[in-house]
């Protein structure tokens, strides 16, 4: 065959994506189109994914510059309501703020933050039911903090103490409250997603009224499991709420090494059938609206939603890596869509319902719950210096009954 | 009492835990209207309705996952893979989800959830129809892995795997299913309805899990097998002549320990069959077992018979199958050792 008629003279080459900006460049996002509060349609619950591709494609904003709600999605929330929201959020804030110096100082392996994304966990614990199940992904603390969920057995988790409530099994954050909507985190990433799209099925086939809920990353959208979550969501048309949460960073990994040449996350779900939305992750407004609406659909029977929630992960992905050798210091604050907790604090303000120095008392307050906390949990013992529970525990609750290889182990071990 | 082949006390064991309990259900590839490709659940579909027994997308983590969360809800899945061989997709979901889950959640979440899928070769199956992964589950802890080898047992284990409290991988020997098999291909099938125990009780009943069963007593040597190799190994016991005690193991993990002991230190010998491949077979365990459980009661080393350590050939599948042949060899090699 001639080289003509094979018509490859030309060597292909590999494509591979690379971010916008990396350390030493400045970071300007004035490309990223972010659509005005208020703009975005509120359709009914029993819509069809097919008539609302638009919000797959835009952001659902609630909150304009000016710390007004405006829109079709606004007004979801008593003042009152809204207060409790922003008091979440910085009680996550001060939490993070507190376990992360603690890691810091040895107490603990390990810690992950969720500085930047606090109003996407806390505003969807708003709109779920007691009873619903939250199957999460590591940065969710916001879940349990919003609830009566104490604190200190949060810590005492973190610091595999003699009471942590995980028998010392599990590295800090994955958490486990059945009791609290909260399923056990795995540490594996995508593997929840479809177990919760298990879980809702179960309460459609005993015909229950409750509802599960789904968490995912940007970067984990690209395993396996993702792509069985949404056939059997779309399949069974299971009562579960499918979040994304676009954090824009993978460990040192862009979002656009997961998204291919999808236009975004969102979109998605539309090849499923699954009604798909896109929403300011940074607006606990609008977090709270487009949530509520998602819970609301999938208990009134109509099925899934997929909601991609943007935001930016401020920190660092855990205490094992620096953000700085991979993307610039100045990123945080170049992302357009603010700090959630100012956010809320500014639209409070605009409407006479909060002011600075209740901010700052507020702030003292929780800081000092949270202190007060750390106290009592390192009573219990620290990972490095203990006491942590027995050894024994080692060979428990691998099975409900502890067979005799193992029996024999424990003996070997002395314990 | 009925006549069952084990697909029909298969179908039977899963018929009367979803009669007593309206939380145990069934879903899996072709496993609804059509009732599984080896017919497993047939009719099942039809007298429980489309919300207990359901089709499935082609999707194993998708099965395994979703029956992980309806477990975490409350529900008894018991789902089907439709050949050991698919199992892979869900083997994330198996090996780092169901089986930690009870632990890593202190007890706070469990997953009751039973995977059933046909194993071993000797149908012409070829690479994908063939397999025999049941080391890969004994090897993760957290799993139990049960392989029945006749009707009346695979009914009674199946009821006692979807009754218990933790995952349990049901691995079902398709050879078996029709009938027992000693490896004598050349030879007509026997059915079930000729062996005592294709014999079933159609109500009730369970067999317990962990433990194993003496198929035939003997003094000379012992043979740990289970599915298939049972019948193989009697087979070559009864041609060589070797007074065999074969042991049924039913379940690998969690293993009877005492029984293989104690049985191993009567005879002296021991000769482990199974259709895996060699290289870090399940094989290995049990003879590491009887190394340290038995050592100084042994006559002569352990012999292992096992699938060689090729993907499962297709033309050749009557010289990779262990058959009574090289189990015979194995049984007189054993007994001449002094």
């Amino acid at each position: 065959m001639s080289e003509k008629a094979n018509g490859a003279a030309k060597p292909l080459s590999l494509y591979v994506p690379e971010p916008e900006f990396r350390p030493g460049d400045k970071p300007n996002f004035s490309n990223v189109p972010i659509p005005k509060a208020g703009e975005a349609e509120r359709p009914p619950i029993d819509v069809s994914a097919d008539d609302i591709r638009k919000l797959a494609y835009t952001i659902i904003r609630v909150m304009n510059r000016d710390g007004e709600a405006v829109g079709p999605w606004a007004g979801e929330l008593s003042e009152e309501q809204v207060k409790e929201g922003l008091e979440d959020m910085m009680r996550v804030r001060a939490f993070d703020a507190r376990m992360l110096m603690a890691q810091r100082q040895g107490k603990t392996s390990f810690y992950m933050q969720c500085l930047g994304e606090e109003a996407i966990a806390c505003a969807f614990r708003k709109a779920l039911k007691p009873g619903d199940m939250n199957f999460p992904t590591y940065r969710q603390q916001g879940l349990l903090l919003s609830t009566d969920y104490p604190m200190v057995d949060m810590m005492n988790q973190i610091y595999s103490n003699a009471a942590d409530p995980l028998n010392g099994r599990q590295l800090p954050i994955m958490y486990s409250s059945k009791e609290h909507g909260f399923f056990t985190i795995s540490g594996n990433l995508a593997t929840q997603f479809i177990q919760g799209v298990g879980w809702a099925m179960a309460s459609a086939i005993k015909g229950d009224t409750k509802v599960a809920a789904s968490w995912i990353g940007d970067g984990s959208t690209a395993e396996s499991d993702f792509h069985s979550a949404l056939v059997f969501a779309s399949t069974y048309r299971a009562p579960v709420v499918l979040n994304i949460v676009n954090n824009q960073w993978a460990i040192s990994t862009y979002q656009g090494i997961a998204r291919g040449r999808a236009a975004t996350f969102a979109s998605r779900g539309l090849g499923f059938g699954i009604p798909s939305l896109r929403v300011d992750g940074n607006d606990y407004l609008a977090v709270y609206a487009v949530s509520k609406w998602a819970i609301d659909r999938a208990r009134a029977g109509y099925g899934p939603t997929l909601i991609e929630h943007v935001t930016y992960r401020a920190g660092a992905h855990s205490t094992s890596d620096d953000p700085s050798a991979y993307r610039p210091k100045e990123e945080s604050d170049a992302w357009p869509l603010g700090d959630p907790v100012e956010r809320l604090k500014n639209y409070l303000i605009k409407r006479g319902a909060w002011s600075e120095a209740q901010h700052v008392q507020a702030r003292e307050m929780l800081e000092a719950e949270v202190a007060e906390a750390q106290k009592q949990a390192e009573k219990n013992g620290t990972l490095h210096d203990g006491p942590h529970s027995s050894p024994r525990e080692m060979f428990e609750d691998v099975f409900a009954e502890t067979p005799l290889h193992l029996r024999r182990q424990r003996q070997e071990a002395g314990v | 009492m009925a006549r069952m082949t084990m697909i029909q006390a298969i179908r039977n064991g899963m018929d009367v835990a979803m009669g007593r309990d309206d939380n145990v259900v069934v879903f899996g590839e072709d496993v609804g209207f059509f009732g599984g490709v080896f017919r497993c659940t047939e009719g099942l579909q039809k007298k429980y309705g489309k919300h207990r027994c359901f089709d499935s997308p082609i999707n194993e983590s998708g099965i395994i996952g979703s029956a992980i969360g309806m477990a975490a809800y409350g529900l008894r899945p018991c789902v089907e893979i439709q050949f050991a061989d698919y199992m892979y997709p869900g083997y994330d979901q198996i090996t780092q989800e169901a089986a930690r889950i009870r632990y890593r959640s202190n007890n706070d979440f469990t997953v009751p959830m039973v995977v059933r899928m046909p194993t071993g070769g000797g149908i012409f199956g070829g690479q994908t129809h063939s397999q025999s992964p049941e080391a890969l589950f004994a090897h993760v802890a957290g799993i139990k892995t049960v392989i029945p080898s006749n009707p009346y047992e695979a009914k009674g284990l199946l009821i006692a795997a979807i009754e218990d409290d933790d995952p349990v991988m049901f691995l079902e020997p398709k050879r078996l299913y029709n009938g027992p098999f000693d490896g004598h291909h050349e030879r007509p099938v026997t059915p079930w309805s000729k062996h005592e125990w294709g014999e079933v009780p159609e109500d009730h009943f369970t067999v317990p899990l962990g433990k194993a069963a003496i198929r035939r007593e003997g003094e000379e040597v012992t043979v740990l097998a289970y599915g298939t190799m049972v019948y193989v190994a009697e087979a070559a016991a009864e041609e060589t002549g070797v007074d065999a005690e074969i042991i049924d193991l039913r379940t690998i993990l969690p293993l009877d320990l005492e029984t293989i002991e104690a049985s191993v230190k009567k005879t002296g010998r021991c000769v482990i069959v199974h259709e895996a491949t060699k290289t870090c077979g399940f094989g290995a365990e049990l003879m590491a077992v009887v190394m340290e459980g038995c050592f100084y009661h042994l006559e002569a080393p352990v012999i292992r018979v096992t699938g060689y350590d090729t993907p499962y050939p297709h033309a050749h599948e009557w010289e990779y199958f262990p058959g009574p042949a090289r189990v015979g060899a194995a049984l007189k090699k054993v007994m001449e050792a002094a």
